[in-house]
This record gives C-alpha cells, sequence and structure tokens, in this order.
C-alpha cells in the first residue's frame, strides 16, 4: 500500500480545508517561481521523465503532447484548455479535485501554461457541478488577489488568466475535439483528426487539452523530482492515481493509491469488500463504463494499469471501477449502459448514432429473454461495425462494454433467449425476411 | 442525442433583467475579441435562471441578436445540451441519476418515489405541484449512489425512507438539507478508512 507521505492530494477528504492558507500549509505555491525559472525545456523534460500519462482516459504521455505545441508562439495565441467535464459513469475524481485541491489545479495551470506559451487558459466544467465551479472560482478569486496568477503569476513574470466555461450536460463533449467545439459556442460534434489541437485547436490556435487530475499532480511531480514519481508504480505505469471504487461494495470510495496495485486489494481493503464476500462478485467494469468488464478470474489478480488491462481486453480508462455483484442481472446492467450511450451520441456519424440504440434495443430484449438466438451473433455484429467507423472514440466506448458482455457472459444470454430466428418460423412472410440469416441458411445449404 | 420538446405555450417577449445584462457583459470578455459566440451556453444559463428554470423561444432570439449570431446557432445549443429546459420545469426540479452505478444501488426505487409523490411520468405537472422530476444519465456522485440533484444541490447515499421525506419536505416548499444522507464525510470511505490517517479530525 503507498505510504500517506507519496500521496498527492493530501485533502482529498477535506480533512485540512480548501482555501489558499490552508493549501499553502501543504505546500502548494511554495516555489512556483523557482520551478518556472529553470525554463520551459527542463519543465516538459521533467514531466516526460516522469513517465507521466494523461489520467482522462486514453493515458498518452503528458510531457509528449506539450512537446507537440509549437516552440514559438506565431501569429496566433496558444492556450490551455482543462478538461473537466467528468461525465464517464464509474468517476468522480475530478469532483474531489476541484472541490478539496483547486489549488493544485490552479498551480498546475501555471506552470503547464507557462510551459506551452499559453496566456489563456480555459476551464470546462460540466454543468452539474455547479457547486464545485463556486468553490473553483473562490480558489482562482483567492489566487488572482495574492497575485499568484494575473499580469505578474507568483512573481515570473508571466500572464496568465484562468476561466471556467461551463457544459451543460452532454457526455461528448469530454471528447478533447467535442469540448473545443462547445468553448466556441458550437454544438459539443468532435473534429475530425488531424490537424490535431496541439496545432489547430481553439479558435483554430495551438491548444493543450488535459485532464484536470493530470494537471493537478504536475506541480508535486516538479517539486519532488521526476525520479520520486517514475520510482511509484510499475515501468510506463508510474505514479499515484485516484481509483472511485463504487456499485456492490460495502464502503465506496474515492482513494488515491499506486499504480498497478491489485484490483483485490483495492476492493477489500479500501471499499470495505463486495457485498456479500468476494465470491458473490459477478463482474468488475475496471475503468469507467466504456471499458470492457472483467470476469471474476480476472479480477483474483489483475492488476491496475494501462498496460496488463490491455492485455486482458479492458483498459484502465479514468480509474472508475463499478463492482457488480451476484444479485445483479448483468445483461439489465449493460442494457443500462448501452441506453446512457444511445442518449449520448451525439449524432454526428451514423454507425455511432443508429447502432447505439440498436444495441441497447438488443439488449433490453435480451434481458427480458425476448431476443431469438442468432440475435446474440447480430450484437457482436453491430459492435464490430461501429468500432473504428466513427469520428471519435465515443464508437469503441458504446461498443466495448458490449463485447466485454459478450466476452464474458455468452452462455447468460444463450440461456435466457432461446428463440428460433423470426425467419425460421415464417419463411413465407417476405417482410420478415432478415438477410442476415437467409445468407447464413444459403451457406449452410451449399456446404 | 435526447429528443427535446419545446413547450407549446411561449411568451411574446424576452429581455436581460438590469442585473444579467451586467453578468453578460462581463461573460463575452472571458473570450477573445471577435469570439463573442463563445458566450452563447453562459446567457443561455443566465435566461434559463431569470426565466424559472426554463428557456423560451423569445429568449433565444435575443440572445441571439445580443450575440450577433443567427437565431439557428443559439436553437441548435440549445436542443443539443440536455441541461437546458426547453419547457416548464418545477421550482424544484428534481433529477435522479440511474445509470448503472446508480441503479445497482438502487435508484429505480427512487424513482419510484417520484412516481408515486409527484407523477406517474416525468416531467409532467409542473403547475400543478411545485416540482418536477426526470431521470437522468451520470451525474459524476457514483461512489455516493443512489443521489439524485435538486436544482444546484446533490443529495447523496439516499435511501427509500429518507427520499420520502425529502420529497414531502419539498412538497411543502422547505428546502431540504444537501449532502450525504448517510452522515459521511465527503468521498472517504465510511468504515475502516485506511488512508491519510494523520490528518483525520486534525
Amino acid at each position: 500500500m503507498l505510504e500517506d507521505k507519496d500521496r498527492i492530494f493530501k485533502n482529498l477528504y477535506n480533512d485540512l480545508g480548501a482555501d489558499i492558507d490552508s493549501a499553502k500549509n501543504r505546500g502548494d505555491w511554495s516555489n512556483t517561481k523557482e520551478i518556472c525559472s529553470k525554463g520551459r525545456d527542463w519543465i516538459i523534460e521533467e514531466v516526460k521523465k516522469s513517465e507521466l500519462r494523461g489520467r482522462g482516459g486514453a493515458g498518452f504521455p503528458t510531457g509528449l503532447k506539450w512537446s507537440f505545441a509549437p516552440k514559438k508562439v506565431g501569429s496566433k495565441p496558444h492556450y490551455l484548455v482543462i478538461n473537466a467535464d467528468e461525465s464517464e459513469p464509474g468517476t468522480c475524481k475530478d469532483r474531489d479535485i476541484l472541490r478539496f485541491e483547486p489549488h493544485k489545479l490552479i498551480e498546475g495551470c501555471l506552470i503547464a501554461s507557462y510551459a506551452v506559451n499559453a496566456h489563456k487558459c480555459y476551464i470546462y466544467l460540466r454543468g452539474e457541478y455547479y457547486n464545485e465551479g463556486l468553490k473553483l472560482q473562490k480558489a482562482i478569486d483567492e489566487a488572482y488577489k495574492a497575485n499568484l496568477i494575473g499580469k505578474n503569476s507568483s512573481g515570473t513574470g508571466w500572464e496568465l488568466d484562468i476561466y471556467i466555461h461551463y457544459g451543460a450536460g452532454a457526455y461528448i463533449c469530454g471528447e478533447e475535439t467535442a469540448l473545443l467545439e462547445s468553448i466556441e459556442g458550437n454544438k459539443g460534434q468532435p473534429r475530425l483528426k488531424p490537424p490535431f489541437p496541439a496545432i489547430v485547436g481553439l479558435y483554430g490556435c495551438p491548444t493543450i487539452i488535459n485532464n484536470v487530475e493530470t494537471i493537478a499532480v504536475v506541480p508535486t511531480i516538479l517539486r519532488k523530482g521526476s525520479k520520486w514519481f517514475a520510482s511509484l508504480g510499475k515501468p510506463k505505469n508510474t505514479g499515484t492515481k485516484i481509483f472511485c471504487i463504487s456499485g456492490n461494495v460495502n464502503s465506496p470510495c474515492n482513494v488515491e493509491e499506486e499504480m498497478g496495485i491489485k484490483l483485490k486489494d483495492l476492493i477489500e481493503k479500501h471499499a470495505g469488500g463486495v457485498v456479500g464476500g468476494w465470491d458473490n462478485l459477478q463482474a468488475v467494469i475496471p475503468g469507467g463504463s466504456s471499458m470492457p468488464m472483467l470476469s471474476k478470474e480476472i479480477s483474483e489478480n489483475i492488476t491496475m494499469d494501462f498496460d496488463s488491462l490491455v492485455e486482458n481486453n479492458s483498459g484502465l480508462g479514468t480509474a472508475g471501477i463499478i463492482v457488480i455483484n451476484k444479485d445483479q442481472d448483468i445483461i439489465k446492467c449493460m442494457a443500462r449502459i448501452a441506453r446512457f450511450y444511445k442518449h449520448e451520441s451525439c449524432g454526428q456519424c451514423t454507425p455511432c448514432r443508429e447502432g447505439s440504440g440498436w444495441m441497447w434495443r438488443i439488449l433490453e430484449r435480451m434481458a427480458k429473454g425476448e431476443a431469438s438466438k442468432d440475435e446474440v451473433n447480430m450484437l457482436s455484429d453491430v459492435t464490430k461495425q461501429i468500432e473504428g467507423h466513427t469520428i471519435c472514440a465515443f464508437g469503441e466506448g458504446s461498443a466495448w462494454p458490449v463485447q466485454g458482455l459478450l466476452r464474458h457472459f455468452k452462455k447468460e444470454i444463450i440461456e435466457r433467449n432461446n428463440f428460433d430466428p423470426l425467419v425460421k418460423n415464417n419463411k413465407n412472410i417476405p417482410y420478415l425476411i432478415d438477410q442476415h440469416i437467409l445468407e447464413e441458411d444459403i451457406k449452410n445449404v451449399k456446404s | 442525442m435526447s429528443l427535446k420538446k419545446v413547450s407549446k405555450e411561449q411568451p411574446d417577449k424576452f429581455e436581460f433583467s438590469e442585473e444579467n445584462l451586467s453578468l453578460a457583459k462581463k461573460i463575452v470578455l472571458n473570450y477573445p475579441t471577435g469570439k463573442k459566440k463563445s458566450a452563447v451556453m453562459a446567457l443561455l444559463y443566465l435566461a434559463q435562471k431569470q426565466n424559472n428554470n426554463w428557456i423560451p423561444l423569445a429568449a433565444m432570439k435575443y440572445i441571439a441578436k445580443y450575440l450577433d449570431i443567427s437565431y439557428i446557432n443559439v436553437y441548435e445549443v440549445a436542443t443539443f445540451y440536455s441541461m437546458y429546459n426547453l419547457s416548464p420545469v418545477g421550482k424544484y426540479f428534481i433529477q435522479i441519476c440511474t445509470t448503472t452505478p446508480c441503479m445497482i444501488r438502487g435508484a429505480y426505487k427512487l424513482v419510484d418515489v417520484c412516481k408515486k409523490n409527484i407523477s406517474e411520468k416525468e416531467n409532467e405537472s409542473p403547475d400543478k405541484k411545485n416540482c418536477s422530476w426526470t431521470e437522468v444519465e451520470c451525474l459524476g456522485a457514483c461512489i455516493s449512489a443512489p443521489m439524485a440533484q435538486i436544482n444546484e444541490d446533490y443529495y447523496e447515499d439516499l435511501n427509500v425512507k429518507q427520499f420520502e421525506s425529502i420529497i414531502k419536505d419539498i412538497l411543502k416548499d422547505i428546502k431540504p438539507k444537501p449532502g450525504s444522507y448517510r452522515g459521511r464525510v465527503n468521498s472517504e470511505p465510511e468504515k475502516n478508512r485506511q488512508t491519510l490517517l494523520e490528518n483525520k479530525n486534525a
């Protein structure tokens, strides 16, 4: 288990107060000027050496992302955008940073802005976090008043302004280019990449977009050194991470732990164990709803880091762990997640807009036992048609959880849905013909 | 993309109050010159707040004029995002999160409470009662499931009995106390906390 001295978010549970004086007592803002005076290249190099990977879901190396920003400011200004549109089901880590550690985020904004030559920083906050927004704004005002940000931020000579931009309940705006569209005052529909936002981003200017947690850990990394951060966790999966453990556990909670901690330890030690005991575990969704679920057997030994989860056909995502025990109907759970994706699809690409609805309706019928045998394969086929055929990663996000269900619970689905396909019952009714099955029939006849 | 119903009854006119006008001026300054359009989301919030928590079409036209953009630009934003109400809602607007993490901890029992005490269908009868309810997607408080948002505040760790008393209070026009209803502190584990023990009760 991680020692308390190595934890970055000392005020995760608000034992110490979130105001500027308490934050300074915890070491925030202590030598910001000194850090900045070491220069941009040093900052980016340190972040690269720490092997920090983005905490928003994709796990892209942060230092590398920063180095994509043009070295010199040309005719267009640079922007830093913080993604605080935390809407992934199972995830609520950024909320605690915004409420209780806002100064870590603001200091991170200053250092990151300095490193990527940005004078303006927008924090895109989800609209539902109204109260968290007020707390963040209060912290920003405190920082302005103490001259920590503003015309001459912390005595570095760097000018920085931070603004909060509220979203309005669209999950898709957590996708970086949709987020930029939203700030520009449009519908949140993702853009094609390339060009990447680092070159053509907000208002067509170079823009670096990072998750709240990524930015909030940067000041501590620079203070304690990249070696310290890289010594925690596993190679290529370094440092600490806030895990959110929700669902059927005895004490759901947020906890900061080392990367690469065993999933079983997280659930048993921190979250009080599965309701009804470990043997009552049915499945775990390890990284927010868009990551495929893990079966009980895999959950037994898996470690929580990017690479080992990818090896097991899943992903760390945002590290929002949803524990599902045997009292729940697993098909119904996934049908609800499919409904979430159907609701949140932005409607831009046809495979996702239509496919997410298909998946939801098929799963709803499967949960009730009203689907026919052949629909299991059809569902798998639909997920494959969505995955990789959309502008943004939402397609994968909606298809993967269904694929996870099919991977681990195909037997249960087939047991419950044992009808013959409609076409077999009503072969003489032309409008019920399903091309998909007819083709299979023809194949069978030929062979 | 969610379906949104635009109210049939619309006021003829809408104008920002003086207070909101000065706020709107400030908001526009947050964005670079020539990028006034960015302020559209914030201004829609202002309009919603001023007009009893819903946005009439007249307000969209007004905002379009104010920001010098086309009406359809404002309309598409207002219809895209789920937090803009295009029909009247109750003075207390109850949103129950029913996405999987909340669902497996009993969110649909809270929905049943609303069905019994407020209205059979969601988004109904705000004119007869002082509240209306709706199911929403993940509100980002999964470790405090099941939970509901009433206007701006989060009500967490609920059970049926507590939620019934919350609804009763609301029907009597008393604002219930937000926060956790199991008495836990923020997002720490209720039992057997293992981390940051030195800070606890510091």
